[in-house]
Parts: C-alpha cells; structure tokens; sequence
C-alpha cells in the first residue's frame, strides 16, 4: 500500500452520485444549431477562420491558436458557419462572448482524420498537434494541455497523476469515463508518460467509485508500463490538483509556481482520453462526456458536442421538474448559475444540475462573523479565510494580499462550514477582482506618469536648445560660421522620419477576439493610412533631394 | 445564488445552545450541592440579558429577532451568573449582566465585534464595585449551618432579609480560595489551611464537584467540535505548572496544582470563557499563547494579587494582546516556504 498524505480541512458534502452514476453514457441527440465560443480555455481567445456561409465538416479547424496559451477550435458536427458574432456563453460574468454558429447539415460528416504515431514525432511538432486539435483540461479549468505537457528545462517529469477524484457532488461524467472506456483513457495516458518522460504513473480516484477503480486498475494491469491506481479517501476537494498531489506524493505545489517544479504533472482522466482521440484517431476535441443532474426526470452522462445548447441536454434527459429555477454549471460547490438555458455547451463544462430551491436551500441570512475558526479549520489551502474576510469587507487589500489571498482557489469549504453563514468565497472574489482592476489602474497611471515626465523632459530639452541657438544665433552674427545650420537641420528632419516610422510600427492593433467584418474594415482604414503617409513623405523626400 | 449552494448544518444558535447544554451539569450539581439558589440567578441573568440586548439592538436599528436567537446572550447571561456568588442580592446580576451586553458587548458593535470577553466584563466591574457582596458565597449543604428553602432564599434574594434573624454567615462562607489566602496572611502553612473542614480532596468540598462538572461539559464541548483543545489545554497546563514550581518550591506557603486546577474560576474560565471565539485567539499556536497566557496571570493574580481569584482579570488582560497573538502566529499557507505576515508588515 502507498502511504497517503493528508491536506488540511475539506468537507463531506452530501454525494448526490447515484442519481446519475447507474446509466451508462449515451450519445446526445444532434441539435438543429450549435454555438461554438472560440474562447474555451484559459488563455488568448481563438482567432475565427470562417466566415458566414462557409460549409465545414466535423472536425474542422475554425480557430486557430493565437499566441502561446492559447488552442484551436473545430466545428463540432457538418454544415454550415451562420453566423460569426457575440453571444451569450456559460460564463459567471453573463457577459457574451464571440462565438461561431454551426447550422447542422445532420450528417455529422468528419473531416479527413490521420492518427499519427506519437513515438516517430519530435516533442514540439507533438504539443503543436494537440494545441492545433483544441486538447484542454476537462476537469474544468480548461488550461490548453500541450504547455503543461512540455517537461521543459528538466527534460522530464517523474511523476504523472491522472486526476479521477471527481470530488464535487452530483458529477459522475469520469466516473462513467472510467467505467466505459478505461483502456482509452490509459491510451492517452501513454502518450502523456511519453511526451513527460515520466516513470512514476498514478491515477488518483475517490473511494466512492469502486467501480471505476476495478476499471482502471484493469486497463492499467494490461498496459506496457506500470500504473499504479490508487483509492483516495473521499473528501471534497480531494480533487483539486494541488490537493491530490499532496494526498498521493505528500508534495505541495510551490504556491509561486507549478506542480512541475515538485516533478509532478497532473491531468484529468477525461483529458487522457481526449489526448488518445486526438492522437490514435486524429479527432480533434468536437465533443465530452457531461452530467445532465438535479431536478431532471432522467439524470443521465451525455456524449455531447460542443456547442450543444444546455436546454437541449436538459431536455435529453427528459427535461427539467417542476421547480426547476436556474440552471447550474458545474458542481453544487464550486459551479455557478448558467445566464439563460440556450447558452453552448464548452469544454469546460463537465456537469449541468436542474437547480430548485427544494435541491439547493436558500442559504440563512448571513450573521456576524464569530471568528469561531472552522473556515481555517476547513481550509485546504491552510488560509486565515476569517482575517480574509475582514480585510475584503474593510477594503484593506494590501493586508488580503499579505494573508496570501490569491492562493485561495474558491472551493467553498470555508462558506460550506460557516455557521454565520457568510458568503465568504464572494468576498474573495470581490477582493481579487478589486485589485486587478487596481492594478489595472495603476498601470494605466504609470503609463501616463512615464508620458508626463518624458514631455517634461521633452520640454526643458526644447528650451535649453533655444537657449543654445539664441547663444548660437548671437555668436554667429559675432563670426557667421555657414554649413553647421544645414548640417542641424538635416539631422532633425532624420529624426522626424525616424520618430515617423517608429511610431507607424508601434501603432496599437487591438485586433484580439473581433468579428471578420470588423477586421476587414481595420485592414481599409489602414490601408488609407499608409496612403496618407507616403503622400505626406514626399515632399519631405523631395526637399532633402536637391 | 451564489456557491457554494449546499451548506453544512451548523449555526450560530447550535453552537450556543451546546455551550448551554454543556453547562447543565454542572448547574445541576450547584443546585445539588448548594441548593437552587442559582437557578435563580441564572434566570435573573438571562432576563436582564435578553431585555438588554432587545433594547440595544432596537436603539441601533438592528432586526431584534434573529440577534436574540441566536443564543449568544443567553451563553452571557449563564457564565456571569455561573462566575457570581449564587446567594446575593437580586440588583447585583442584573447590573453585572445589563454592563455586560449593554456596554461590553453591544457598544462594541454587538455580536461578533466585541474586543472583550462580556461575561468577564461584567464580572470584574461588579468585584471592583462591590467586593462584599461578590464574595459572599453560599456554603455547601454540607457545611452550612443553616438550611434556606428556595422560598427563603429568594426572600433573601429579593428582600434581604433571612428567616428569624439569622445571620449571613450562617449561610455564606469565604471561598476555598480567599480562605487560603486569609489564613496564609495569618501565618498558617498551606497543609495546617487545608484540614479546615471546607476543603475536599482537591478544593473545596463542593465547588470541586462543580468544577469536574465543567470539566466534563469541556470535554462534551471539545468532541462536538464547538472548541478545540488548544485554549483549555495551554491554560490548565501552565497554571498547573506554574503552580507546581512554586509549590516545589516552598509547600507551605503555596498550594499544590490540583488545587488551582479545581479551584474558583479555573475549569469554568478555561473551558467556557476563554474559549470564546469572538475574544479570543484563532490561530492554533496563537490559542496556544493566548491560554497559557491566562494560565500564568492567573496564577500570578491567585498568588499575588490582591484579588482572590484571577481567571476574569487574566481573561480581559489577554483579550487586549489577542490582534498581536494572532498577527504574529499566521500559520504557513499551503504551498508556501515561509509563513506570512513575516518582514512585509506595511
């Protein structure tokens, strides 16, 4: 037996599994529409490659990558692009997003796929593939999975964990993974070791799904390599990837940094699994496997395309009960209130619960805080959440920041075991959100500062330069020297071209994340631009000529 | 709605109550062993605190009801009447309670807000105050002369008169405590004090019972998880071993540890009252440092001060030093080398 280490706190929420963990995963039906956020990971948005009216195929690229942290986007099904504009996405802000509308031709016809052999490509062209097939951790943080794949500087990482906790209620999609398809899931998982150079593999599952550790610990005793799957006790958040780190290795993730600097890497089974399609079956991601739960008639674990709207899952699993107020996306800890029902299904989303106020009970008015301490005593991450939450409410952000603020990952144990019943995680987001945009500011105030102080000098230079001339002008009706004015006069006007063409190439392109038409229009206006330069250049040119 | 959307059970008014249950046996072996006097008192109290706290959370504007139910009051209202002498006169709770929500803890911004512990606030005005009356204590049945029905008693209470002229001393006695302290300025050894007939096997025949009470209570609320066991620990050990070192040193003229441990306001203060959360420590070492700290000034207060017990001074004087305990006792975060607060303090 592996000796498991402990993080501090957590919480035993009410499991809320069987509703839908007893139904094996079922394909969701093929909506008439889907809506396609090019936005779905952590990162730079994707750049649209399509236009209204393009015919795609499954699968197809229809945004690229832009920037390092980024990854591609591809049409979850056939038919044809309607639409590139905003609309609303699974997002707590409720703000829309760009998003790309797919009419289905109801063909589902797949684009050419070529599996590659992992093992004949170098590192870089491999994470390109991965990038290129929109591969991102599904366990809910959607950080692009090829940057966490590069070992980088160490050459290798030796430890890869495979994340199964699943440690928030109601959610059982990579229970029903695990169960299903094991043997894909260590597919992937083989490609992981590979590109990690790892010898050490663990796949971490809470004891509350022995089904789904036979399962594994099955497909890991037929694979090349040894795999070791390891029964976690079942703790909310077990599952977070710095906690399960902890409880398997007894390492902790440097706060600073990433959990590859303690030699370990940790992925969720379900992104495995991707890695293997994207790999061994040239499928980009276009699909994942979701928990429709709550208040619905039939809970069950889709097989859905991406863009799928969340009413049409609902309505798959045979549609919202009475009561139903509000729509949730994730967990009942962590998740949060969907902006309307028609909003896409992205891959961040592992679970949809049918929320009514009989399943999630209004919480109590909230009362003082007592300072009782079971928020610490909760706390995985170790936090002072009660000295937290007075420097949120007091607004005293340096001290929130010294009480290491932004380690908080927002699990809700600190708010679950409160008996004031205080919302203390909205207090931390309030918080965070504060200083960003303070920082925010005081960048823009620097900027400005460093514009002010460089006219200043500008000034004060001008002036000292008149000064000068005058002196000059002085001296020269004294003894006129020729040849030094036209000499000076060359060299600002250089400078004025120099100055010209800087500024020409340092023009702000605020082009991230805007619809075709909008860059069209960019592109004329520029053009117009340069126009304008070159006729401006001319006589400048013309009279520096003779 | 915002997440998390399940919650655990727990609230304010469940932890108070369990304080309140927790505190039942030992006011059933006051009533027991010194009549039902303090039954009395602790209604008294509780009256007077929840009228006190109605009134105040009126004046401030504050919904009443969820404020009164939540039990933080009544918890007050029952250590206070638990800290006075039973048998006094009727005045002398209700004051010491209405000082205690109304100044120590609702001008302090009510529930939550307090800096000072408002049980022990209430009793340290009233033994400034009034000294006689805060240390007439009822003798056990065992000891006292003269028997009071609870009728008499609450003539007594509220009349102040007892039946057929018979006098205070028949009824009251000095407590364990400020008897050692009398008769070692008369020059007695602590073994020559300790046959005197009001002393038990540890303290005092009674009182000691009650204090194992609340002992047990303790422990009921350490395992249901209202407290933990740093507060209580830190204090009983480092009163017990600064009593010890001190008895070690000279046995005559200190009392050994378990004396202290089972005497006065020990066990109450440091099961109940310093482990108040509102006005106390959070972090664990800093409980730690705050309960030894009470621990060693009570001690110093029993041996060498001028009052006979030292629990409520030595609960107050610690308050204050709270903010600093727990500013220089942040525990290190998760993932991080070094502890926080450290070298970056603004």
């Amino acid at each position: 037996m592996r000796p498991l280490y402990r993080f501090n706190g957590g919480v035993h929420p009410p499991q809320h599994k069987e509703e839908s963990s007893g139904h094996p995963i079922v394909p969701a039906p093929l909506p008439a529409r889907l809506v396609v956020p090019v936005h779905q990971h952590i990162g730079n948005p994707a750049k649209p490659l399509v236009q209204p009216g393009d015919r795609v195929l499954k699968g197809q690229l229809i945004a690229q990558a832009e920037g390092y942290v980024s990854a591609a986007v591809h049409a979850p099904t056939s038919g044809t692009v309607s639409t590139v504009a905003m609309h609303l996405v699974p997002h707590p802000s409720g703000l829309p997003d760009l998003c790309i509308t797919v009419e289905a031709d109801g063909e589902d016809r797949w684009i050419e796929r070529q599996p590659i052999d992992y093992r004949e490509l170098d590192a870089s062209t491999l994470r390109n593939r991965l990038r290129d097939a929109g591969v991102v951790g599904l366990g809910g943080a959607v950080f692009p999975t090829f940057i966490k794949l590069n070992p980088g500087a160490q050459q290798r990482v030796p430890t890869l964990i495979l994340n199964g906790a699943e440690c928030e209620p109601w959610i059982t999609c990579d229970d029903r993974l695990m169960r299903e398809r094991a043997a894909q899931i260590v597919a992937g998982i083989a490609v992981m070791r590979f590109m990690l150079g790892s010898q050490e593999v663990l796949v971490g599952i809470e004891d509350n799904k022995p089904e789904a550790i036979a399962a594994m610990a099955e497909a890991c005793a037929q694979s090349a390599f040894p795999i070791e799957v390891v029964a976690v006790p079942t703790l909310y958040p077990a599952g977070g990837a710095k906690q399960l780190i902890k409880v398997l290795t007894g390492k902790e993730a440097p706060s600073s940094g990433r959990s590859t600097d303690v030699g370990v890497a940790c992925f969720n089974v379900a992104t495995a699994y991707t890695v293997h399609r994207a790999v061994d079956h040239g499928e980009p991601v276009v699909s994942r496997v979701v928990t429709v739960t709550g208040n619905v008639r039939e809970p069950r674990n889709f097989e859905a395309l991406i863009g799928t709207p969340v009413s049409d899952l609902v309505a798959a699993a045979g549609g919202a009960r009475e009561g139903t107020d509000r729509l949730v996306m994730g967990g009942p800890m962590m998740g949060f209130d969907l902006p309307s029902p028609e909003v896409p299904l992205v891959k961040a989303c592992n679970c949809v619960i049918a929320a009514s106020p009989a399943l999630f009970k209004p919480a109590p008015a909230p009362m003082p805080c007592i300072r009782c301490g079971r928020c610490a005593r909760a706390c995985p991450v170790e936090l002072q959440p009660q000295e937290l939450y007075w420097f949120a409410r007091a607004k005293n952000f340096g001290k929130a920041q010294e009480y290491a603020l932004f380690d908080c990952i927002e699990c809700g144990c600190c708010s679950y075991v409160c008996p004031s019943h205080i919302p203390l995680v909205q207090y931390y987001r309030f918080a965070k959100s504060e200083i960003w945009a303070r920082e925010k500011e005081k960048k823009a105030a620097d900027l400005a500062r460093e514009r002010h102080e460089f006219r200043q000098l500008r000034l004060e230079r001008e002036k000292r330069e008149r000064a000068e001339k005058l002196a000059q002008k002085t001296a020269a009706k004294a003894a006129p020297a020729p040849g030094e004015a036209d000499a000076k006069k060359a060299a600002i006007l250089a400078a004025v071209e120099r100055a010209k063409a800087k500024k020409a190439a340092a023009a702000p392109r605020n082009v991230d994340n805007l619809p075709p038409e909008a860059l069209e229009e960019i592109a004329k206006i520029e053009a117009r631009r340069a126009q304008v330069r070159d006729m401006a250049r001319r006589p400048v040119a013309e009279e520096k000529e003779p | 709605m915002n997440p998390p959307y399940v919650t655990g059970s727990s609230s304010v008014s469940t932890i108070m109550l369990k304080v309140l249950l927790a505190l039942l046996p030992a006011v059933a072996a006051y009533v027991l062993l010194f009549g039902p006097a303090i039954l009395i008192g602790i209604a008294l109290a509780s009256a007077t605190a929840l009228a006190c706290e109605a009134f105040m959370l009126r004046l401030r504007r504050y919904p009443i009801k969820p404020f009164l139910l939540d039990g933080s009051a009544l918890v007050t209202a029952w250590l206070l009447a638990l800290a006075m002498p039973p048998l006094a006169p009727w005045w002398l709770v209700v004051v010491g309670t209405a000082f205690a929500i109304v100044v120590a803890k609702q001008l302090y911004g009510g529930l939550g807000s307090n800096l000072f512990n408002p049980a022990m606030v209430g009793y340290a005005v009233m033994i400034i105050s009034f000294p006689a009356q805060m240390t007439q204590w009822q003798a056990p049945h065992a000891l006292a002369s003269l028997h009071l029905s609870f009728l008499q008693e609450l003539q007594y209470m509220f009349g102040g008169t007892l039946p057929d002229g018979a006098k205070l001393d028949a009824v009251t006695m000095a407590t364990p405590l400020d008897t050692l302290r009398t008769q070692l300025k008369l020059g007695h050894s602590v073994e020559t004090i300790r046959q005197m007939p009001i002393f038990g096997a540890f303290s005092g025949k009674g009182s000691e019972t009650v204090a194992w009470c609340y002992l047990a209570g303790g422990l009921l609320l350490w395992q249901q998880r209202v407290i933990t066991w740093h507060i209580p620990a830190a204090f009983l050990a480092t009163l017990a071993l600064a009593a010890g070192a001190f008895y070690l040193h000279d046995p005559a003229h200190f009392a050994p540890p378990w004396f202290h441990l089972m005497s006065g306001g020990a066990m109450l203060g440091a099961f109940f009252i310093a482990t108040d959360p509102v006005t106390g420590a959070t972090t664990p070492k800093g409980k730690l440092i705050f309960g030894a700290g009470i621990g060693l000034l009570t001690y110093i207060i029993r041996a060498f001060g001028n009052f006979p017990d030292g629990v409520a001074f030595a609960v107050l004087l610690m308050n204050i030093c709270v903010p600093l305990i727990d500013a220089y006792t942040q525990p290190r975060v998760f993932g991080h080398p070094t502890k926080p607060g450290r070298g970056t303090q603004q």
